[in-house]
C-alpha cells in the first residue's frame, strides 16, 4: 500500500502517463476511514455488551423472566441460537466455544468477535461510548459537508432515467455478470445502498442506541413513543447492527471483484486512473 | 499474474491486520494513557445529557398495565450479614436511616417515621447495565424532603450511600449521586414495590431510586446517607463500589 500512495504522490509532480480521475473528496475519505474504525469498534464492543444479557424483547421492558423473542444460549453440551421458537445449534460459535487457551466458554458471542476479547461489560461500555462519540459526529459531518459540497446532489441522488425499472433491471444483470464498469458515477443499487446505509441505518443505530439511554429517555421521551419501548429499540439497534455487518460483507465482496487495489487507493488518494 | 498474487497478498495481509488489530485492542484497552481517552467519555456524557435535559425531566411514568410480571432482583439478593439478619428476622422494626456529613441537622429516622411521611409513588422502568429492564411501581419518600429536614451544608456536593450488604471482600455496597439528582422528583427512598413491602431480594427496607441512572446506582438496603463535598476519601475515589472495582461509570445516565 505504501508503495502504491509513493507512487501517485510521484504522478502528482509529473505529469501522469494515464489520466488520472478525482474519485472521493477529502472529507469522503477521511470520513470512511474514521467510520470504518468506529463502526467495527462499535459492533465488536456491542457484542461484549450483548453478551452481559444474550437475550432481545419487543416492548418497554423485558427481563429473564419474559419471554425473548431471540436468545442465544447454552446447555449441558452444546451452545444454541433460539429465534421464536425454532432451535439452532451453533456449538463452537456462539453459545459455547473454546478461548484461545482451549477452554470452554459459554458466552454468546466468541473472543474473536468482542472487545475485549475476555468478558468484561464495563470497559466494552467504555469503548462503546466513547466511538459512539467518533460514529456520530463524524456522521453529522460528513452529511453536511456532503450536503454543502454537492455530493448527495451530483452523486447519490437519483436521476429519473435510473429510476426506471428496465434501467434498475439493467443494473441487477450487470451486477450478476460482474460487470462494474459504469463511467465515473455510481450505479443506482450502489447509489440506493449508500443512500440507505449512510441516511437511514446509520441514524437508526444513533437513535436506537440513544432511546437505550434512561438519561435520553428523560430529556427526548419521543424516543420511546418512536421505536415502541426500551427494549424493542435494543432489538432493533441489534437488527440494524446485523443488516450493517451484511453491508460491509457485500461492500468488501464488490471492492475486491471490481479491483480491490483501485477500490482502496482511489479511497487513500482519492483519485483512480481513468480506466482506458 | 501479477494481479492475482498481489491480490492474494492483499487479503493475507489484511487478515493478519485484523488479527493484530484485534488483540491490539485488548493491548489498547489496558493501557493507561488509552484508558483516560476511553473514560473520559464518561464525563462527556454526563455533560451532553446535563446539557439537553431539563434538570427536573421526568422519566417516563407508565401504567399498572405496563408493570413487569416479575420484578427481577440482581446483585445481592439477600444480605447474609448477622446484623442485618436480625433485622430482617424482626421486619426492620429497629432498621434506622441515618443521614449525616454536611448537613445542619443529623437525622436518624426509624421506617415507622419514614413510612409515615408524606409519600410518592411511580410506576417507572429499571434499567440494567445488563441490558434487561423491568417495570415497577415504587412508593417511598422523595429524598428533597429529608435533605430538607437535614439542612444540608453548602459545601455539600454528593451523597454517598452506605448499604448493609457486603460484597466480595467484606466491603459494603456504597454508591453516590450529584444533587441534581438529589434534588429531582423522582429520586426516591422506596419501601414498597408493587403496593407491597419492598422485597429484600429488592433492597428491603430501603432502597434508593434514581431514575434517569441504571441499576446499579439505585443502592439497596441503604443504612446511612452522608453528604460530602467530594468523592476522594470515598472508597477508592471513584464513588461507588463497582465504579470502584469494575470501571463502571459514575455517570450512569447512558
Amino acid at each position: 500500500m505504501a508503495g502504491l500512495a509513493e507512487s501517485e504522490q510521484d504522478a502528482a509532480e509529473a505529469p501522469p502517463p494515464v489520466p488520472h480521475v478525482l474519485r472521493h473528496r477529502l472529507s469522503t475519505r477521511i470520513w470512511h476511514w474514521s467510520n470504518a474504525i468506529a463502526v467495527f469498534t462499535l459492533l465488536m464492543s456491542g457484542l461484549m455488551i450483548f453478551n452481559a444479557h444474550p437475550r432481545l424483547y419487543w416492548g418497554q421492558y423485558g427481563a429473564n423472566w419474559d419471554r425473548a423473542w431471540l436468545l442465544i444460549g447454552s446447555d449441558d453440551t452444546r451452545g444454541y441460537l433460539q429465534i421464536g421458537d425454532r432451535r439452532w445449534d451453533t456449538t463452537g460459535v456462539l453459545g459455547r466455544w473454546e478461548d484461545g487457551q482451549g477452554r470452554i466458554q459459554r458466552r454468546a458471542f466468541p473472543h474473536w468477535a468482542t472487545i475485549p476479547s475476555t468478558y468484561n461489560l464495563a470497559l466494552a461500555r467504555r469503548w462503546h461510548l466513547s466511538f459512539a462519540w467518533l460514529f456520530a459526529f463524524g456522521l453529522l459531518g460528513f452529511m453536511a459537508r456532503a450536503f454543502w459540497n454537492g455530493h448527495v446532489r451530483r452523486d447519490l441522488s437519483f436521476t429519473r432515467a435510473e429510476i426506471a425499472p428496465s434501467a434498475i433491471w439493467r443494473d441487477v444483470k450487470d451486477h450478476l455478470k460482474l460487470c462494474f464498469d459504469h463511467g465515473g458515477g455510481y450505479n443506482v443499487l450502489q447509489k440506493a445502498s449508500y443512500v440507505g446505509v449512510i441516511f437511514m441505518l446509520l441514524p437508526l443505530m444513533i437513535l436506537t442506541g440513544l432511546t437505550m439511554s434512561p438519561g435520553m429517555d428523560a430529556a427526548w421521551p419521543w424516543l420511546l413513543d418512536l421505536f415502541g419501548g426500551r427494549q424493542s429499540a435494543r432489538s432493533i439497534h441489534f437488527i440494524a447492527a446485523a443488516a450493517l455487518v451484511l453491508f460491509i460483507a457485500v461492500h468488501l465482496l464488490l471492492v475486491v471483484l471490481a479491483g480491490p487495489l483501485r477500490g482502496i487507493a482511489g479511497m487513500i488518494t482519492g483519485r483512480v486512473r481513468a480506466r482506458g | 499474474m501479477s494481479g492475482i498474487v498481489s491480490r492474494r497478498r492483499l487479503l493475507t495481509g489484511a487478515a493478519l491486520g485484523a488479527g493484530g488489530l484485534l488483540g491490539g485492542c485488548d493491548r489498547l484497552g489496558e493501557s493507561p494513557a488509552f484508558r483516560k481517552i476511553l473514560f473520559s467519555a464518561d464525563a462527556m456524557n454526563r455533560h451532553a445529557q446535563r446539557l439537553i435535559t431539563d434538570r427536573h425531566a421526568l422519566a417516563r411514568e407508565f401504567e399498572t398495565a405496563d408493570l413487569s410480571p416479575f420484578f427481577r432482583g440482581n446483585g445481592t439478593q439477600n444480605p447474609q450479614g448477622a446484623d442485618y439478619r436480625a433485622h430482617a428476622a424482626e421486619n426492620f422494626a429497629r432498621w434506622r436511616l441515618e443521614i449525616r456529613g454536611l448537613v445542619a441537622r443529623p437525622l436518624s429516622l426509624t421506617m415507622a417515621q419514614i413510612r409515615s411521611m408524606p409519600a410518592r409513588a411511580q410506576i417507572t422502568r429499571h434499567d440494567c447495565v445488563e441490558g434487561w429492564s423491568a417495570i415497577g411501581k415504587w412508593t417511598g419518600v422523595p429524598l428533597h424532603r429529608l435533605l430538607d429536614l437535614a439542612g444540608l451544608r453548602e459545601s455539600a456536593r454528593y451523597l454517598v450511600f452506605r448499604c448493609a450488604d457486603e460484597m466480595g471482600g467484606g466491603i459494603a455496597y456504597y454508591e453516590s449521586i450529584d444533587l441534581i439528582d438529589a434534588f429531582h422528583p423522582q429520586t426516591i427512598l422506596a419501601w414498597a414495590l408493587n403496593d407491597r413491602i419492598l422485597p429484600i431480594r429488592n433492597g428491603a427496607p430501603l432502597r434508593l431510586r434514581v431514575e434517569r441512572q441504571l441499576g446499579y446506582k439505585h443502592a439497596k438496603y441503604v443504612q446511612a446517607i452522608d453528604a460530602v463535598a467530594s468523592l476522594d476519601g470515598i472508597g477508592l475515589g471513584k464513588g461507588g463500589f463497582w465504579e470502584d472495582r469494575a470501571q463502571y461509570e459514575w455517570y450512569a445516565g447512558i
